[in-house]
This record gives C-alpha cells, sequence and structure tokens, in this order.
C-alpha cells in the first residue's frame, strides 16, 4: 500500500486510473476465455481477481484517497470488478456444461444388451374362469363356488338325473369309495347351481366356473379332469329370451361385438326346453360358409362352433331345492372351458394345457 | 341311428328337390344331432344287371381265369356285338345263367378306380363283373354279386337295385327320444319339420291269414317289468331263403350285417319300427315260454358267445328247461334260429325302462334291443311290429301262420293338462294356439280342447311327454328356437366378487409376478407317491379318499397334497431343458376326517326330490364330504431353501397376513431347512429344501426347494382394510448391531427379542448379514441388524437413542448370550 495521500492527486495513483482498470479488465476477460476447463479457470480467477490480483492491488489502494477521490474511484472499480466477475459466472456456466456433458457421453451404455427376466404365468383355464366372472360380475351376478369331490345327490338326483340315468355309470362319473358311497367326483358344475338354490332364495344370478371330471382318458381332444363355466338365473318371469339375450351378450363380451349364438334343440334331464349352443365363428363371422375361397379354420367352414348346452331350468330341478315352478322360472347354460380356450388361441392338442410345460403358460403371461 | 333317406320315402313324401343334406338340414332345425350324411356306394357311371351267357376257362395261367360272354342289354353291348360283351373275371362263384352286376367302361368304382376296355389275359376285356366289395356294399370278396335268379332282366340299372346313390343320415339322436331310434319315429320329424303329410307304417296291423295249429303259449310273472309280451308262431318256414336285396341293402346301410333271413327280418322291423323282436326256434323250446326273473346260480350262454351268471334281478324269457334269453337285452344262444329252423317264433315285448337299463349295465351289454327299451319303446308296437314280421316271413320265407299268443296290462295312457299359452310365457313370445294345437295333433297327441286347461293325451311311442312343459318344449322345438326372441334380463344389483375371490386370484397374479408359471395338474395320487414323499407310515396325509374306478390303477388316491403333481410338473420341464423351472399350483386338496373311510360308506342319505330338503338332510349329505381346503405350493428347480420360505413370507405379506417361520422336519423337507409357516398359534404350511432322498425319489434336480401352504387360511387372515399408518417426520436415528449368537439360535427369535427390549422408538428392525466362520467363535453365528429409531414428536438425541439400542443389545445378552461383535 501506498503512504497516505494527504492531498489528493489521482495521477498520483496510477492503479486508479480509468486506463489502468481498463487494462485489469481486459486482461482477465482474455483469461478466462482462454480457461479450457474448470481448472484452468480457477487458476485464472486467483491471477485476476485474486487477493494478489491488480484489480486487488487497486482496490486497496481507494482506502488512501483523500475523501472527494473516493466515491469517484471507488465507483470505477466497483464497475471493473463486476464486470470480471460476470465474465466469470459466465465462463464458469459454459465450462461446467461442457464437463457435464462430456461425462454423459462417457457413461453412455448399450441399451440393447438388456435381457427379460425369466417370465411367470398364469394357467389359460385361470385366467379365462376370471375373464367369463368378470363378463356376469359386471351384469350383477355372484360367482358361486361348491366342492370337486361332491355328494351324488346334489351331482344327480337334484338335477333330475335318475338313479339309472347311464350318465351314473362309472363309464362316465368316478365314485369316490366305491360306487354306492354317495359321493362322486362332480361330473359338471351343475351341484354348484343345486347349492346356490338351497342356499339363497330367488332371485338368483350365478355363474359356477371350476373343475370337473369324466372317466375319459387323456388324449388330443379329451381329458379326464376339465373345466366348466355355469350360469343360472332363477327369477320371476325369466323366459327363453333372457337365456338367448344372455348368451348373445356372454358372446359378443367374449368374442367381440356383435357375435352371437344359436341354439339348436337337444335334451339334458336338468333342463326343459333344452338346446345345444353354437358360436357365430369369431374369425371369419360366417364368411367362409360355401367359400372355397375363404377357408375358416376356426369353423371348418361351418359359420358357427359348438359352445355348450342351455335350457329352462326343469320344473322338477326347482320344486328339489324348494322353489316354486309356479312363481319362479329361471335358465342355465354351460361351456366347456379347454374347448373354448382351444378355439379361441389355436391350441390343438388338450394335452398342451394338462402337461405344465413352461412355454405353454408363459405364452399366456399373467392374463387380464 | 342311420337313416337311409330312401326307406324315409316310404313314410313321407319328401320332395325329390330336397338333397340328403336338406333332410339333414330339417332335422336338425327341429333337434336333431345329424353327424354327417353318406351317399352309399361312390360309383360314378353306368352298373347294369348282366346275364352270363357263355364260360371260357383260360389255362395257363398262375390262377384259373373265365372269359365271359354277358349279355348287358341290347344297348350296352359292344360295337361288335351287339347286347353281348366279353369281360375277363377271376371269380369262380357264379354259373352260366346267372344274373351279375357288370360296370361298364368308363365308370369309376370307390377308390376312384376307372374301368376301361383292355386287353388282358389275351382277351379284350370290355368291363367288370362287380363284388360287393368293389361296389363298396360291404366287406364280402368272396365272389362276385349274383342277383336271384329272374329278379332283373340284363340291361336294368343296377343302382336302384343296389340302393346305391341313397343318401344316409347319420343321426345322434338324445337318451330321451327312445321312438327316434326308428324309420317310423325320423319319418315323423321330417313330415312334421317340412310340413307334410306322415304315413304311419304302425297305424294298421298287417293282415295276417287265418290261424292254423296251436301257437307256442307265453305268460309274464312280472308285470311291472313286462306288461306286454306276444308270440306269434310259424312254420314250414324255409330255413334257406335268401334275404330279399331290398332288406339286405337297408340292413348295410343302417350297418347291420345280414345273417340269416329270420334273423334279417327281426332287425329290419326292428329299424323301420322301433321295436326289438327276437326269433327263437320253436322246436327248441320246451313247454310254454316265461317272462320271469333269474334264479340265484342260473347261467345263460348269449348269443355272442358269452356264458353270463344271472343275478335275481336279471329278467329272463324263458321255458320249461330254463332260460332262453336275456329280456330285452340279447337272445341266447340255445334257442336261436339255425339252418334247419323250420317253426319260428316271433317274440315281442314291452320291458321296463329302467330294468333294462339295470340289466344292460349289470351285463356290460349294450344291444340294438337294450338300448331301445332303455329309452322307452312304444306301448302298443308289439302287436303290429310281430304281425310285421310274420308277414315278411311268409311273403319272403314260404312260412304258414300258425297264431298269436300274449299276455298283456291294460296300459296307462298318459294324460297331461295343458294350458295352451304356456309356451308363450316360457319363450317370451306369443304362439298362435291353432299352431300349437296342430303341432300337437301332428306329433301323435290326441287332444280335448273343450277344457281349460287342455286335456292332452300323449302318444305312446312318446314316455318322453309327462308334463306339461315337455309339450311346451315341443311346440317351440317344431316353431323353431330361432324364432324365440331375445332380451338381457336385469339382475339385481350386485356386491362383485368375495374377498376371498380376489385374494385368491391376487395370489396367483403375485406368484406369476414373481416368475413362477401356474400349473394345474390332476388331483390323483398313488401309493408310490406317499411312499417317495417319505411320509411317515401314520401321517395324516396318507389318509386319502380312494377312487372305485381310477383311470389308472397306479394313482387311486384324491391327493391330500399338491407337491407331487408339482414334481411331476418339474421333471418334464427340467427333461425339456427348463433347468430353471419354478411352477406353482392354486388347487383344493381333499383331506377325509378319521370317521370317514377311504373307500367310503354304503347306503349313503338320499333324500326325495318331490321337495327341498331338509337342514338335517342337507348336514348328512355334507357330512358325507372331506374338507377340501384350497391349498398353494410351489416348486423351484434353481432356487435356495431360503426363496421358498421367502415367498410363502412375501405372499402372505402380499395378503396383509404376518406370519412366522420355525424351524421344523417335516417330510419331504431337508429336516435341517425346513420351516413351518405360522400364523397365530397355527401351522399353516411347511417350506425349504426338499430332502436329497426325496429330491432321487422323484427324480428332481439336486437342491428343488418347494412351499407348502393353505391359503383358505391365508386368505380368511387377510387384512383387507388395514389401518392407515401415522407418517412421523422427525429425523431417523440409524444404527446398525451385530450380535454373536450359538448356531441354533433362531434369528428370528434374537431380532424379536432386540424389538421388544428397543421399545417404542424402534420403528423397523431388519436383518442384513448372517456371518459365520474365522471372524466368530466356532459353532457361533453372527447377525448384522439395521435398527432405525424414530420418535412422534422430536429430534432423538444420541443418548436417547444409544440407550434404546443398548437396550436391545443387553436383552439378547440375557437372553441368547449374544455379544456385540
Amino acid at each position: 500500500m501506498s503512504a497516505p495521500n494527504k492531498s489528493f492527486d489521482p495521477v498520483e495513483v496510477t492503479t486508479l486510473s480509468p486506463e489502468a482498470l481498463a487494462g485489469f479488465v481486459a486482461d482477465a476477460l482474455q483469461a478466462f476465455a482462454h480457461a479450457a476447463n474448470l481448472d484452468e479457470l480457477k487458476e485464472a480467477r486467483l491471477a485476476h481477481i485474486g487477493d494478489r490480483s491488480a484489480l486487488a492491488l487497486a482496490n486497496r489502494e481507494v482506502g488512501a484517497l483523500p475523501p472527494a477521490a473516493k466515491a469517484d474511484a471507488g465507483k470505477r472499480i466497483g464497475q471493473a470488478r463486476g464486470q470480471v466477475n460476470q465474465a466469470l459466472e459466465a465462463r464458469t456456466a459454459e465450462l461446467e456444461a461442457a464437463r457435464d456433458a462430456a461425462l454423459l457421453v462417457e457413461e453412455s451404455v448399450d441399451v440393447t444388451t438388456v435381457m427379460p427376466a425369466t417370465r411367470g404365468g398364469r394357467h389359460p383355464l385361470t385366467t379365462i374362469q376370471e375373464q367369463v366372472a368378470d363378463v356376469f360380475i359386471a351384469l350383477g351376478y355372484r360367482v358361486a363356488e361348491g366342492p370337486e369331490i361332491e355328494a351324488e345327490w346334489l351331482n344327480f338326483d337334484a338335477l333330475n338325473i335318475a338313479p339309472n340315468h347311464p350318465a351314473r355309470t362309472m363309464q362316465d362319473t368316478f365314485f369316490v369309495g366305491n360306487e354306492d358311497s354317495g359321493v362322486v367326483l362332480r361330473t359338471h358344475t351343475s351341484p354348484v347351481q343345486i347349492r346356490s338354490m338351497l342356499t339363497q332364495q330367488p332371485p338368483i344370478y350365478v355363474i359356477c366356473p371350476g373343475r370337473v371330471f369324466r372317466t375319459d382318458e387323456l388324449d388330443a381332444t379329451h381329458s379326464p379332469v376339465f373345466h366348466q363355466v355355469e350360469a343360472l338365473v332363477i327369477d320371476k318371469g325369466i323366459t327363453m329370451a333372457d337365456l338367448k339375450g344372455t348368451l348373445d351378450h356372454f358372446a359378443s363380451s367374449m368374442f367381440g361385438e356383435g357375435i352371437v349364438t344359436r341354439l339348436r334343440p337337444s335334451y339334458f334331464p336338468f333342463t326343459e326346453p333344452s338346446a345345444e349352443v353354437d358360436l357365430q365363428c369369431f374369425v371369419c363371422r360366417g364368411a367362409s360358409i360355401d367359400n372355397p375361397e375363404a377357408v375358416c379354420r376356426t369353423c371348418r367352414s361351418e359359420g358357427w362352433i359348438e359352445w355348450g348346452g342351455c335350457g329352462m331350468v326343469n320344473p322338477k330341478v326347482l320344486v328339489a331345492c324348494g322353489i316354486d315352478p309356479e312363481e319362479f322360472s329361471g335358465f342355465a347354460f354351460g361351456m366347456g372351458l379347454e374347448r373354448t380356450l382351444m378355439f379361441r388361441h389355436g391350441i390343438t392338442d388338450m394335452r398342451d394345457m394338462v402337461e405344465g410345460d413352461v412355454r405353454f403358460t408363459r405364452a399366456f403371461g399373467l392374463g387380464v | 341311428m342311420k337313416v337311409p333317406v330312401s326307406w324315409l320315402r316310404d313314410y313321407v313324401a319328401i320332395p325329390e328337390s330336397l338333397s340328403g343334406r336338406d333332410v339333414a338340414e330339417l332335422l336338425v332345425g327341429v333337434g336333431f344331432e345329424v353327424e354327417g350324411v353318406e351317399t352309399v356306394g361312390d360309383v360314378r357311371g353306368a352298373l347294369v344287371v348282366g346275364r352270363v351267357q357263355a364260360i371260357e376257362e383260360l389255362e395257363g395261367f398262375k390262377k384259373p381265369i373265365r372269359f365271359c360272354q354277358v349279355e348287358v342289354g341290347p344297348s350296352n353291348g359292344h360295337v361288335d356285338t351287339p347286347g353281348i360283351r366279353g369281360i375277363i373275371c377271376g371269380a369262380r362263384n357264379f354259373a352260366e345263367g346267372d344274373l351279375v352286376i357288370i360296370a361298364l367302361p368308363g365308370t369309376t368304382l370307390p377308390g376312384d378306380f376307372t374301368i376301361g376296355t383292355r386287353e388282358t389275359y389275351g382277351r379284350i376285356s370290355d368291363g367288370m363283373i362287380c363284388s360287393q366289395r368293389e361296389l363298396g356294399l360291404g366287406d364280402d370278396h368272396d365272389g362276385i354279386m349274383i342277383l336271384p335268379a329272374g329278379s332283373a332282366t340284363p340291361g336294368d340299372d343296377a343302382f336302384p337295385i343296389l340302393g346305391l346313390g341313397d343318401e344316409v343320415l347319420d343321426i345322434a339322436v338324445t337318451p330321451d327320444r327312445g321312438y327316434a331310434l326308428s324309420i317310423r319315429g325320423i319319418a315323423r320329424e321330417v313330415a312334421i319339420a317340412q310340413g307334410i303329410p306322415f304315413t304311419d307304417p304302425a297305424d294298421a296291423l298287417p293282415e295276417l291269414p287265418e290261424s292254423s295249429g296251436t301257437p307256442v303259449d307265453v305268460d309274464s310273472e312280472d308285470r311291472a317289468a313286462c306288461d306286454l309280451i306276444v308270440l306269434r308262431t310259424l312254420e314250414n318256414f324255409n330255413p334257406a331263403a335268401p334275404t330279399p336285396d331290398f332288406i339286405k341293402s337297408r340292413l348295410a346301410a343302417v350297418g347291420v350285417r345280414s345273417i340269416s333271413f329270420a334273423v334279417d327280418v327281426t332287425n329290419y322291423v326292428m329299424f323301420e319300427l322301433g321295436q326289438p323282436l327276437h326269433a327263437f326256434d320253436a322246436d327248441k323250446i320246451t313247454g310254454k315260454i316265461r317272462v320271469r326273473r333269474a334264479l340265484a346260480g342260473e347261467k345263460l350262454e348269449t348269443l355272442d358267445h358269452v356264458v353270463r351268471e344271472l343275478s335275481n334281478e336279471d329278467l329272463l324269457i324263458a321255458d320249461d328247461s330254463g332260460a332262453l334269453s336275456l329280456a330285452g337285452i340279447m337272445g341266447g344262444l340255445t334257442s336261436e334260429i339255425s339252418e334247419s329252423t323250420t317253426r319260428v317264433v316271433i317274440e315281442a315285448a314291452h320291458f321296463d325302462a329302467v330294468d333294462a337299463a339295470k340289466s344292460s349295465r349289470r351285463h356290460k351289454l349294450s344291444s340294438e334291443a337294450s338300448r331301445r327299451f332303455e329309452r322307452g319303446v312304444d306301448r302298443m308296437l308289439a302287436p303290429v311290429a310281430s304281425a310285421r314280421a310274420a308277414e315278411l316271413l311268409i311273403q319272403y320265407g314260404g312260412a304258414t301262420y300258425v297264431g298269436l299268443a300274449g299276455v298283456e296290462t291294460a296300459p296307462d295312457l298318459v294324460h297331461v293338462s295343458f294350458d295352451p299359452e304356456h309356451p308363450s310365457r316360457v319363450a317370451g313370445r306369443s304362439y298362435d294356439v291353432s299352431a300349437t294345437k296342430a303341432t300337437l295333433v301332428a306329433l301323435g297327441c290326441h287332444i280335448d280342447d273343450s277344457k281349460s286347461p287342455w286335456d292332452v293325451r300323449v302318444p305312446t311311442w312318446r314316455p318322453d311327454l309327462s308334463t306339461s312343459i315337455d309339450l311346451v318344449e315341443e311346440v317351440i322345438r317344431i316353431d323353431g328356437y330361432n324364432n324365440v326372441p331375445t332380451r338381457l334380463p336385469v339382475a339385481p344389483k350386485g356386491s362383485g366378487y368375495t374377498a376371498k375371490q380376489k385374494l385368491l386370484r391376487r395370489s396367483g397374479l403375485f406368484l406369476a409376478g414373481r416368475g413362477l408359471v401356474e400349473v394345474r395338474n390332476y388331483p390323483f395320487m398313488g401309493q408310490a407317491e406317499f411312499d417317495n414323499l417319505e411320509l411317515a407310515s401314520d401321517a395324516t396325509r396318507r389318509h386319502a379318499l380312494k377312487l372305485a374306478n381310477p383311470l389308472s390303477d397306479e394313482q387311486p388316491f384324491m391327493r391330500t397334497t399338491l407337491l407331487p403333481g408339482l414334481f411331476a410338473a418339474l421333471t418334464r420341464n427340467t427333461s425339456r431343458g427348463f433347468a430353471d423351472a419354478a411352477l406353482f399350483e392354486i388347487a383344493s386338496v381333499s383331506l377325509p376326517t378319521p370317521a370317514q373311510p377311504a373307500t367310503g360308506i354304503t347306503n349313503p342319505p338320499r333324500p326325495s326330490v318331490s321337495g327341498r330338503p331338509s337342514e338335517n338332510d342337507i348336514a348328512q349329505l355334507e357330512a358325507l364330504l372331506p374338507a377340501q381346503p384350497t391349498y398353494v405350493s410351489a416348486v423351484l428347480a434353481t432356487g435356495m431353501w431360503n426363496d421358498a420360505i421367502e415367498l410363502v413370507v412375501s405372499l402372505a405379506s402380499e395378503l396383509g397376513v404376518d406370519v412366522t417361520v420355525r424351524a421344523a422336519d417335516i417330510a419331504p423337507w431337508h429336516p435341517g431347512r425346513c420351516a413351518q409357516i405360522i400364523l397365530g398359534d397355527r401351522v399353516i404350511g411347511t417350506a425349504g429344501e426338499i430332502s436329497p432322498r426325496v429330491n432321487e425319489n422323484f427324480g428332481l434336480p439336486k437342491r428343488t426347494v418347494a412351499f407348502e401352504v393353505d391359503l383358505d387360511v391365508l386368505v380368511l387372515h387377510a387384512n383387507v382394510t388395514p389401518s392407515a399408518p401415522r407418517i412421523w417426520t422427525f429425523p431417523i436415528a440409524k444404527e446398525d448391531i451385530a450380535l454373536v449368537v450359538a448356531k441354533d439360535v433362531a434369528a428370528s427369535d434374537v431380532m424379536e427379542t432386540v424389538r421388544q427390549a428397543a421399545g417404542e422408538l424402534l420403528e423397523d428392525i431388519r436383518l442384513f448379514d448372517v456371518y459365520e466362520g474365522a471372524q466368530v467363535p466356532e459353532g457361533h453365528k453372527s447377525l448384522a441388524f439395521a435398527l432405525r429409531f424414530r420418535a412422534a414428536d422430536r429430534t432423538l438425541s444420541a443418548d436417547e437413542v444409544a440407550e434404546a439400542r443398548q437396550a436391545g443389545i443387553v436383552a439378547a445378552a440375557a437372553q441368547f448370550g449374544a455379544t456385540l461383535r
């Protein structure tokens, strides 16, 4: 520091001259601009605004000036320092951005190296039961359940299947224990309907999906263990029109808007009238019938696919469940789910659904 | 049932414009499943009748060959020899003058085999003399077909004579429609469907000559099982009489082999009218014929050459010498028609449907007769059908009529009270009352509509029609189900899935989301599997229900555990190259109580179906059934023991259930790597590594791991409406501690002790490392826990945290001798 400058003479303090300050600023800006990275910028900063920098030294001279000159010189040096700091800040931001960008480039990876985790999956028979149930839950139905090992009375007698009905023979039914034990592996999900009627007053709107059993050997199209879904409605004034409307709604919900069903007369002991249900082919929608140009593998160019059985609940069944057939009527229908999956997904061999090969089930994922 | 369209035309005037397919469509429309329409004999071109004029035997070939001059009609001959063709033939069963079937050159026979004019054996062969098999009419290839002398003229078109070109419908008849197992029944349905007249062949009794002698007598000792039996005796029958061609070809078309004329007649009339008939050799009958129950120890050799031990429930046709035939099922060998039979008894009867079904099942013998009786035969048909058979035996077999014997209980004619508006209420649309009446009349009903409701007498061939709803079905069926409108009924508002249903779905989603694949195995298991699981001989899991008729004797039991099925599926996958397979199954098992024997009880409750069973009845039915809880089990080929445990604990946590884990020794798990899963004070499952021995027994990959848990219990305790926690935001203090304890101390116990002692400031504690090795004493392990402390109302001081931490350490030291590492 110079000695106190008692009589103001700006000339005496040359470092505070406008020219000198401008020079300092120019030097600093140039140094900042030349700094190629943050380390060089740090050096430049120390050199040009550090404690020993020309600007810092000049700043100290201000204190020695007479009061009259202080304001003027202080303002000048303040401006010079502001200018330098601003430049420093700008250059710092620039260099930081460059550093970050370089780092990101350096950290880049090959994003195509990722493999999916080994996939789990739920069995399509599980998900189709849920899909069917979802359709009917939306209509206000309840999902009813019952045991797979079932009382013969519930599986047959209550369903108007007389004791000597051929369906009761050991060719069709698995008997548990012995042939007269009164216990069978349920041959259909219909005993669940009986259970619903025994435990609930009409109106009854239930859907019963489940596993059932018949004594068929396993082959490409049969399995001794398979799955059905049945619906039962008991209410006042239920007609065959309600049955047809419900089937059509079910068909379009599962297979696409506008897909309908048709009924063909048939026979089941527990319904009367009884019918077979055909599903309009959801692939060709009938376009393949008599049309060699548009052969349909799904319906074998027949336009319709056999889907299940249905009918109006036989009054005898209502009576056996304590429901007055004069007051209430109802309908029931049922479909095989393996068969439904087979034509919906092009599964050609029943055994694929039985064996538990992970490739088969993984293809269906978690299901929706 | 195979139905030739030409046979239908005998009783219903089907327009010529309708093809077999069209007839099939008509039948489908009224509820018959037509499985196929076939054309008899795939022959295209010209088949004519020829007469063999001359046979020249050709010598010098490997086999004898004939060169025949055959008269084939004026317009079918060869250019050089009008009316005559020279044809080479290898068969030898014919003589000069025989009428044969000639395929003219250019004709294509079944198998796409076109006949040409060709030189062979040094002659020009100008057509072919056909055998039955070459025409696709049967398997008879012993020689060429020879027509009865005088039955045709050379040059006649052979197609109608052979029934070729006729279309045959294959109809699947539902079990309620016995009447449709006849041409009569199907013809009526075609007539109704097309709206054309039907002539009932059973309307009139065929006229038979006056009786001339004493017929074989008959009685029915069991009028409930046989309320009608008719015997017609004939004599002077020519046992060598050939079966007329129209009968032969029709039987061939329906799939029945021609046996002898008398037997063919019984079959023919059965298919025509639906009444099973049996022909006895009258000379082999001793005394009177009786319908009676079999005696204990009685035996009968039936026509299929099986000696049958009879039960006293079997209904027999017998004579003074013993059993002649199994009533309504099959005849016996001793009284069958033979090549020397000249006196014939035609038996026609009405047997109880249930009785016939039982006998058929008892003897595992299903015949054309039993199929019809089981489904119900027209009560009034026996006299007509037996007369029809007698008529044919007289006309084509030279028989003379001796007479009739029979017994009968007056039939119960079924009357149904019928409201003509009933069909409209069932279908949800209105039916014209006069159309309804016309339909019922066409079906054979007699209606008294002067009453309200109507009195409808149903036809005797429709035992399936006994209530109003049966008639409703007929009205709607004949009108067409397509004419029923559609309407979506509105269900009362529902409440969706139950919590249990949602949680079961959630469980499957969780496990599949963790990379496991769901399988759905059969619920059967065998003795070998119980043994392979290394279950103790008195293990409750060995108490399984046994099927009376399993598909495989190797797996007669209903599973008590899902593991064997999963093991089998796992080995299937690993052997197919999926060494990392991880499978799960959610399914029920069956757990009989000790009071429920594996082989079941007898005389179970059978409540009446005439009304709702009582609560007590229902309870008794339920008591027959085993508990059938839903289990969830999984196997992992490449997991570690702890993966199996972690999956269960995480699944429980997913369902909002806190379970704990305790070391256990339970087959089939590794005794040192097996955990019981505990909920409250109840064991709900097991998890860990499968024991090496069991791995070997099932051929599983080494160190397979598995779990099995009662999912019903988990779901029952699921917390579906958890309380929201208070979220405190004061700073957390983290402390890690490593405690050295003896190896056999359970980490979960240590953790619980620390948790209790550390008090309410401890927000969370987790085990993050277990170490055994040089750094800790022999027989010890180091358990490293991460502790997190937080207070609700303040920032914790270092002293407070240290104090709580120390309390935990002290408690662990006191309880387990734990030392801080």
